[in-house]
């Protein structure tokens, strides 16, 4: 079982520049065929500033902080019992390339199932650019196999 | 150029949007994303240590195959409009899987001046198994 004196343990929060070569990189990974994702001028043509992250990009930027699965470490976990088990974004504001977004996060809630052979962590995100608007919130569940 | 053709005054209750069928997942396909991602976790990119941990070879990242369901919300219309999005890994997307992403309109809401599509939205493999099962809220 999990120690459950964990919830609410914030993760160290952490400030990423959205680069315009790692958005490229990123579309091209996942066969992003829509240019506003990986050309400029098809991202300004659209009306945008630069090019846009796609919708898991929060995601993404949260593996840039100083422990890329944070709570991998605040449980001593093995890395190859970790399983994802949701994920959720909720959207306010674009987040383009050039931006500098703050990333933090917590445990929210830690919970076993099937006599403790699974354990459940509930994590929480927000993100924030440089204007300190909230661009996006995110939660997640990691299932974890311990046995 | 992507062109997001859709009278948004035709989005009913019941409507599917088009559909996004992916390349088969290759080993390939998984390095480029963890390289891309930041995501270096070893069981989807080193088959040995895949073995090591019980499984028969690695796995996607969860987080690529919704990417494509982002893909699939993203071709309908555009993202500006994009306000919720979430899914559950139901399944494990396995090295050569077939993805296909489909949507379905569900609800149509209010949310204060905004008017509210709610999708259901799904991957799939080659045999039918849902991998991803989720939803959107997009604004019309």
């Amino acid at each position: 079982m999990l120690d459950r004196s964990k919830i609410g343990t914030e993760f160290e929060s952490f400030t990423t520049q959205v680069e315009k070569s790692r958005l490229k990189f990123f579309a091209k990974a996942i066969g992003e065929t829509n240019p506003i994702y990986f050309d400029e001028a098809a991202a300004q043509a659209a009306g945008h500033k630069s090019l846009l992250a796609p919708p898991t990009y929060p995601f993404i930027l949260g593996m840039d902080g100083p422990d890329f699965l944070p709570a991998v470490t605040i449980f001593g976990l093995n890395i190859g019992g970790v399983l994802h088990g949701n994920q959720a974004f909720e959207y306010f504001t674009p987040i383009y390339a050039g931006d500098e977004i703050t990333v933090s996060g917590k445990i929210a809630n830690v919970y076993d199932a099937k006599n403790g052979s699974l354990d459940f962590v509930d994590q929480e995100y927000s993100y924030t650019n440089q204007d300190g608007t909230l661009v996006a919130k995110a939660t997640n569940t990691l299932i974890y196999r311990n046995r | 150029m992507t062109t997001h053709s859709n009278n948004t005054q035709n989005i009913q209750v019941g409507m599917a949007i088009p559909e996004l069928e992916l390349p088969p997942v290759s080993r390939a396909t998984l390095a480029l994303y963890a390289g891309a991602s930041g995501d270096h976790n070893p069981m989807h990119i080193d088959s040995d240590f895949a073995k090591k941990a019980g499984m028969p070879d690695v796995f996607a990242h969860g987080m690529l195959p919704m990417a494509y369901l982002g893909r699939l919300l993203t071709n309908w219309l555009p993202q500006s409009q994009l306000r919720k999005f979430s899914n559950r890994f139901a399944a494990i997307t396995n090295i050569h899987d077939v993805i296909t992403c489909s949507g379905e309109v569900v609800d149509i809401t209010e949310n204060g001046d905004e008017k509210i599509a709610k999708l259901k939205i799904t991957a799939k493999n080659q045999d039918g198994v849902k991998t991803l099962v989720g939803e959107a809220e997009v604004q019309i």
